[in-house]
This record gives structure tokens, C-alpha cells and sequence, in this order.
């Protein structure tokens, strides 16, 4: 049975002058997969993750993304992929009803539409007492959670998370990814980069980007296997010293 | 002459920011406040920079209180707040030697005390600090706190959102300062960097779930955990979230954490379970509990 691939990503480059920051990158990532991007700071990670959602033009190199071409398709890219960063969390002076509604509207579903996938969410999340609270109001795991269901709203093949549970308690970081995992079985592609290595061990298969270049792309065991360690931290470690 | 914290509060109109907080941080110690965003920590530090003034409760630092002698402690500590706070428009070196004229220094005298971390970033000396790297723009913010030889060290949220390589090195770094003799408290949503501290106090909401040496905290968890692992770790989670003996299941690197309502069980019963519900590959075998184990049980009290 063939899996079908929902990111093709062939010698993708992105230059800023005479500066690369992302040097010929090749991977794909599976239906259904949770794909973990990682890399240091300054890696590349972020310029990489631009052109794949379709906000930054490559300088060379090929891409497809839920099966749109990356220079010439990008709003079809925009409207079949979820996109949740840590930075962004939704409006803070709508309620949660508002922001679900609002965002539904911005992705084009219809109004019956919407008031299903309100009610859905309201009860998955279990928020039920606080659906008509400002958003502001809450605390910054719920939050999260609620800012990963709207980036689902629309249903995209594939959802991309830049940092989701950074200052995040370790219990909502652990619920957090219990969605992750439940959207995956869902045949939802995961796109996903952290900081914390434990989360690394999460993921299916894990990238790791050090100067621009993909330098390593395997499962998280044979990855351990391969640099001959006991976590993934150890891998990143590894990986990203022998370069200096 | 480090830091004596006795049942400090604050709220903010309606929000209890900190709830009757009392600690101590000893002279030359490295302490840690653990805890994830909203617990309280960037509000202690506030208090003990004297930039916060307490509804209750008293603070020393370096043997002055935070509310009488606060020109003595500004003098005295340095501040590393966790929002990048030098001048943007100001180069690298301009921002040292303005933070040095401030407190009436120079950076020649001091020099010592940063030349490790300042050699690092000393090949972009004439770049302006807003076109720094994250990494470069924290060790000049940790040079720029350092550089009127401070007594104690405050550093508010340093590694949050760096990469574990710059994280690693940072903490080598605290390790250095501290063996110059400078008392240092450093907050951290990362629960790993605990275990780089000599003593820490776990927070959350306001209030301190635990302080003592990051050994003992592990020590004191009660329970047995074990590691499981299959082949769909969702399933898994699932599973085991409705079987009837559960206490708690939470993911952790390429396993579960499991531990179980009984004070002994048959490992053979919770495989049978798990092999019933269709699962494979498994694996289960007990392992030690690490500080995030311990913060998720008294979390949950």
C-alpha cells in the first residue's frame, strides 16, 4: 500500500543576499505522520517553514505542499493547512465562541458549519463554563489548546505548529500533545517544531537542521541508534557541536 | 548576604499574582524557580530588583530590604529581565559601556568577571544590539548585568525559547559565575535546567509546591513509575486512560509514565490489558521519576 505524501520538498533553497539560509533542503512527509522540524536557533528552521506555507517565495528548488506547487499555488496552500504559532492566540478581547466563529468565517466555512464545529469544540475542550469568556482571560494552556483546535477548524490535510507549548506547564504540554496524537490518528500530517527534546522523542520521524542544511532525518530510535545515544537530546547536541 | 524572602504577596486588582511566598536563597548558592508562564516568578523578581513593591510580607537582598534600602540593592544586583531590555540603537559595545558609566564603573575593571562570555560576542562589538542573534543578544544582556560586579544575580527566564546547544552553553556559564562567588536566581520553564541547580523551589498559581535540592524532590516522589511503550502510542495513551487501576499516564520521551492506585501490581496483568485491546510491541519496565514527575503529582494536589 502506498502512503501518499502530503509534503514533497526537493533541493528547496532560500537566499537573503549573499547569505543562505536554507541550502538545499529534500524531504517528504506521509499522511497522517507527525513530522518534527528541528534545529538551533538561527538553523533556518523558520525561513523553511515560510516557504512551505506559502509566505516566502523560494530562491530555487521545488515544493509541493497538500499538492500545490509553492511559487505558483500558494492561497491554495493557504486554505488547505492549519498554521499555530506560539506567539499568536487568537483575539483576546472576542470570547472563545467569538474566535471560533470568526475564524471559521475567515476559513470559509458555512454558518451551519460553524455552529457544529463550535459546539464540538466547546465540548472536546471541555469548556463549556467559559465559551462566552474573553479569550484574554485565559490561562495560557487552555489558550493553546483552544488556538491548536481553530488552526483544525477547516479540516487542512496538514497543520503546521512553530513552537505550540513553549512556556507551557508540563501537564497542559502533555494534554497538548494528546490532541497532536488524536489529529494524527485522524489522518491529520502534524508539522511541528520544538524546543523541548522530550517532544522530539513524540514525533514519527524528526529533522534536524543545522546551518541551512537538513543534517540528519529519521525516526527518533534509529536517529539514537545511529549517533549512538540514549535521547534525542543527546542527538541535537551532537549534531549540532561537530559542526562548529 | 544572599536572599531572604519571608510571606511575600502581591496581586494585580483581582489576580493573586503570588500567595504568601517565603524562601531562602544562600550566599553563593544557584537557586532555581521552576515553573511554567503565569506562576509568579517574573513577579518575585520584580519585588527583589525593588521594582515591585509587596502587599505583604518582608524581602532582603544582600542583607538590605527591598522596600527601605532599594538604592543599596540596585546597586548591588544585577537584572536580567526576560524581555530583551538593552538599547536596540545602541552597539554592542556602546550598551556595555553604558550600563559600566551607570553604576559608575568602566568595563576594564570588571573585565574579569565577563571576559568569557564578552570574547564571544566582542567580534560584533560595533553591530547594534537590535541586530544581534537571540543567543548573542543574551550574553550581552548577562554581560551588561555583570559588569558592576554584582553580588547577587537575578536572572529572569534566560533560556526560554533557545535551542538546547545555547541553552547547555548558557548553564555552563551560571556554573562559572557561580564558582566567582556570586549568588544567582534564575527562573525556567524547562524542567530539565532544575536538576543544573543546587536548590529549587517548584512554583505554580502563585504558590510554592516544594522547595528543596532537585535530588531529594525526585526522592520524595511516591510513587513507582513505570515506562510502557507500544506501537501506537495514542492507543496506548487511550487505553491505559480507561483502565481501572490507573493513577496517572502521561507521555514521556519514547514511552509513557504509568503509575498505578495499587502499592504493588503484576506487570503480566497490565500486559494482558494492553494485548487485549489489540496492542503490540509492548514494553514495560519500571524507571526512575524525573522533576517533571515530581511537579505533575504535586501539580495536581
Amino acid at each position: 500500500m502506498k502512503v501518499e505524501n502530503v509534503i514533497e520538498v526537493i533541493e528547496l533553497t532560500k537566499t537573503f543576499g549573499d547569505f543562505t539560509a536554507v541550502n538545499a533542503i529534500s524531504f517528504e512527509v506521509k499522511k497522517g505522520e507527525i513530522f518534527g522540524f528541528l534545529g538551533a536557533n538561527g538553523a533556518g528552521k523558520t525561513t523553511a517553514m515560510k516557504m512551505l506555507i506559502g509566505i516566502s517565495k523560494p530562491s530555487s528548488g521545488t515544493a509541493k505542499v497538500a499538492g500545490f506547487d509553492v511559487f505558483s499555488q500558494t492561497e491554495s496552500i493557504k486554505k488547505n493547512i492549519g498554521y499555530m504559532s506560539q506567539k499568536f492566540a487568537l483575539y483576546d478581547d472576542l470570547t472563545v465562541k467569538e474566535n471560533i466563529t470568526f475564524f471559521g468565517g475567515i476559513y470559509g466555512l458555512t454558518r451551519k458549519k460553524i455552529k457544529e464545529k463550535r459546539e464540538q469544540l466547546v465540548s472536546e475542550l471541555g469548556l463549556e463554563n467559559i465559551s462566552n469568556k474573553l479569550v484574554g482571560s485565559l490561562p495560557l494552556g487552555w489558550k493553546q489548546k483552544l488556538s491548536f483546535s481553530v488552526s483544525l477548524l477547516h479540516e487542512p490535510k496538514i497543520v503546521f505548529l512553530d513552537e505550540p507549548t513553549g512556556g507551557v506547564d508540563p501537564i497542559t504540554r502533555r494534554q497538548f500533545w494528546e490532541m497532536i496524537y488524536k489529529a494524527a490518528d485522524q489522518g491529520t500530517t502534524i508539522f511541528v517544531t520544538t524546543h523541548y527534546m522530550d517532544e522530539a522523542e513524540y514525533c514519527d520521524r524528526v529533522s534536524i537542521m543545522v546551518e541551512g542544511k537538513i543534517e540528519a532525518l529519521d525516526t527518533p530510535k534509529k536517529l539514537k541508534e545511529q549517533f549512538k545515544v540514549d535521547s534525542m537530546n543527546q542527538v541535537f547536541l551532537k549534531l549540532a557541536r561537530n559542526i562548529e | 548576604m544572599g536572599i531572604s524572602i519571608s510571606n511575600i504577596s502581591k496581586s494585580y486588582k483581582k489576580v493573586k499574582a503570588v500567595q504568601n511566598i517565603s524562601f531562602d536563597v544562600n550566599p553563593g548558592e544557584l537557586f532555581g524557580l521552576i515553573g511554567p508562564d503565569g506562576a509568579g516568578k517574573t513577579t518575585i523578581f520584580r519585588i527583589l530588583t525593588t521594582l515591585l513593591i509587596p502587599d505583604d510580607g518582608t524581602a532582603k537582598v544582600a542583607g538590605f530590604d527591598v522596600v527601605t534600602d532599594y538604592k543599596a540593592i540596585r546597586k548591588s544586583v544585577g537584572y536580567m529581565p526576560g524581555r530583551f531590555s538593552l538599547y536596540q540603537d545602541l552597539t554592542v559595545e556602546e550598551n556595555l559601556t553604558f550600563f559600566a558609566t551607570i553604576f559608575g564603573t568602566t568595563i576594564e575593571e570588571n573585565y574579569d568577571l565577563i571576559e568569557d562570555i564578552y570574547v564571544q560576542i566582542e567580534p560584533f562589538k560595533d553591530r547594534r544590539a537590535g541586530k544581534l542573534s537571540g543567543g548573542m543578544k543574551q550574553k550581552l544582556a548577562l554581560c551588561c548585568a555583570l559588569i558592576h560586579k554584582p553580588k547577587v544575580l537575578f536572572l529572569d527566564e534566560p533560556t526560554t525559547g533557545v535551542d538546547p546547544v545555547s541553552r547547555k552553553e548558557f548553564w555552563e556559564m551560571l556554573k562559572r559565575l557561580q564558582k566567582k562567588g556570586i549568588t544567582i536566581l534564575v527562573s525556567t520553564p524547562y524542567m530539565d535546567e532544575a536538576a543544573l541547580c543546587d536548590r529549587i523551589a517548584l512554583i505554580q498559581d502563585g504558590e510554592i509546591l516544594e522547595i528543596d535540592t532537585p535530588e531529594v524532590i525526585v526522592n520524595k516522589f511516591p510513587k513507582t513509575i513505570y515506562n510502557v511503550g507500544a506501537h501506537n502510542r495514542y492507543k496506548l495513551i487511550k487505553t491505559l486512560q480507561s483502565y481501572e487501576h490507573l493513577y496517572s499516564v502521561f507521555p514521556f520521551g519514547e514511552f509513557v509514565h504509568y503509575t498505578d492506585k495499587r502499592d504493588s501490581f503484576e506487570t503480566v496483568d497490565l500486559k494482558s490489558y494492553l494485548e487485549k485491546a489489540g496492542l503490540t510491541d509492548i514494553i514495560i519496565e519500571v524507571t526512575q521519576p524525573n522533576i517533571e514527575d515530581a511537579f505533575m503529582e504535586l501539580a495536581k494536589k
